[in-house]
């Protein structure tokens, strides 16, 4: 299982969410991405725009390590691990 | 004297917000959802009552929103999508039309820029870069246009192989992407026969279909630019808005880059009208009169190369002769020390009653004609767009 942590910004929209634990079956990140949108139903296409790249101010961290692949989301997941879904620092 | 509607819609940098006018005729603006967001645009059906706002969010992307019950609650609304293998035709900023050869892009939704309600059930959504989206069902599904996406003056169809490989749709500024790519701003619905339909296009022109969206054609004749070496050329105008006279849908007005314009004919023909030693020339907004095809109503700025007020002094236009003179109105507006911008949606009318709305957060609203105005909001954020409800 992977644990999957949100900006708390992505609660305004998908209460849903807000407060749970939230742990999803996956080996990379666009499967993450996948399990999310089955939980809250539309997160993909706030998290990933309709070619299923990464929005350009959105940043996924597996771990420690920010994603390779912002395109295909191919970045592997090992099991037990946290990905963090931000929102990147835009300026201003 | 026409009914004018008692309820505003704004779509403001910072969330939608409704200016009421209560019993004592006070208007008073208050947020009515989506705070924090970009709303490009908001508007309600006419048919059902249902609210739509076109949101821009800063990271998440560009969201059609709803609400069923005037707003008190919204939700997000069936998206909007480019089918698979949408592709069009890029032209950098500033480059030679007949040079430099465009590059094929796939398309992602930057902006959801305008809506429009038709007969019921019909609902057109315009995107950048320039999709015409369209429901047949209220609302719960769109689908992209494909004879206007397909059009020849964009390449032709480039889901089957790589078209003509020229475009003459070039792009605005206005994506929030800070991508460059052309924008359907106007929709503009005959209401004798909703299969008539205009479309405006920065930069392209206007278009109208006659057979619901089969098929689509220039209608640009007349309409003359400052900016190529063809001032008269087909293709490459810049209209900034368009709108048509409900009860007298052949008149058609224009705030164009290059001046005002105005049509008798259903836009086959445009003659410019502009009065620049009026000030009447450079702006983004324009509103026609319900009845009267030959009243319409504009903000002017002073030139593309500056576009703020003339001269720091804001004033609305009017003009009940079809563009022959205008009247310049500025009782109640700010006559010195103002550089209100008025953006392409921020300016509506309903019977007697106008508002519009300035990117410096300023909300003005006239019920004489624009005789005279009061400002009902000072510190509102950049308002993108004005609707009565």
């Amino acid at each position: 299982m992977v644990h999957v942590e949100l900006t708390p910004h992505l609660f305004t929209f998908f209460p849903e969410l807000k407060g749970r634990r939230i742990e999803v079956e996956a080996d990379t990140v666009a499967a993450v991405v996948r399990r999310l949108d089955e939980l809250a139903p539309g997160i993909a296409f706030y998290v990933c725009d309709e070619h299923g790249s990464l929005r350009p101010h959105v940043n996924v961290f597996v771990g420690e390590n920010r994603v390779n692949d912002r395109q295909g989301l191919t970045d592997p997941v090992p099991a037990g691990s946290r990905v963090c879904i931000m929102q990147a620092l835009s300026g201003g | 004297m026409q009914a004018s509607s008692n309820r505003i819609l704004l779509g403001t940098r910072k969330g939608t917000f409704a200016v009421e006018r209560g019993s004592g005729g006070q208007w008073r603006p208050s947020l009515l959802g989506h705070a924090g967001v970009g709303v490009n645009f908001v508007a309600r059906d006419p048919n059902t009552g249902t609210l739509w706002a076109a949101l821009g969010h800063g990271h998440w992307g560009a969201k059609l929103s709803r609400s069923r019950n005037g707003g008190t609650t919204w939700e997000d609304a069936p998206q909007i999508v480019y089918p698979e293998g949408a592709r069009y035709l890029d032209v950098p900023p500033g480059a030679d039309p007949g040079g430099q050869k465009p590059a094929f892009k796939p398309a992602k939704l930057q902006k959801l820029w305008c809506i429009a309600f038709g007969p019921p059930g019909q609902i057109y959504v315009g995107t950048i870069p320039g999709g015409l989206f369209v429901s047949a069902d209220g609302g719960d599904s769109f689908a992209l246009n494909l004879p206007l996406w397909n059009h020849e003056s964009r390449g032709g169809d480039l889901f089957q192989g790589e078209g003509s490989g020229v475009t003459h749709w070039f792009g605005t500024p206005a994506s929030e992407s800070g991508e460059f790519a052309p924008g359907i701003h106007s929709i503009a619905i005959d209401p004798r026969n909703p299969d008539h339909v205009l479309v405006a296009v920065s930069t392209a022109g206007v278009l109208e279909t006659v057979d619901g969206g089969k098929s689509w054609r220039s209608r640009n004749r007349g309409l003359v630019m400052d900016y190529l070496p063809d001032p008269n050329a087909e293709w490459g105008h810049d209209p900034h808005y368009l709108a048509l006279c409900p009860a007298q849908p052949d008149h058609v007005w224009q705030q164009n880059h290059c001046g005002v314009f105005f049509s008798s004919d259903g836009a086959a023909t445009w003659k410019k009208v502009s009065q620049p030693g009026e000030g009447v020339h450079f702006g983004f907004p324009i509103a026609v009169d319900a009845e009267r095809g030959k009243t319409a109503w504009v903000v002017p700025g002073k030139s593309d190369m500056q576009r703020t007020t003339v001269d720091g002094r804001l004033f609305v236009a009017r003009s009940d002769d079809g563009g022959e003179s205008w009247r310049p109105l500025r009782n109640g507006l700010p006559q010195q020390d103002a550089y209100d911008v008025v953006y392409r949606h921020a300016l509506d009318n309903s019977g007697d009653t106008l508002a519009f709305g300035s990117t410096t957060g300023n909300l003005y609203v006239s019920e004489d004609r624009g005789e005279s105005w009061q400002a009902v909001g000072n510190h509102l954020p950049p308002i993108y767009s004005v609707r009565f409800a």
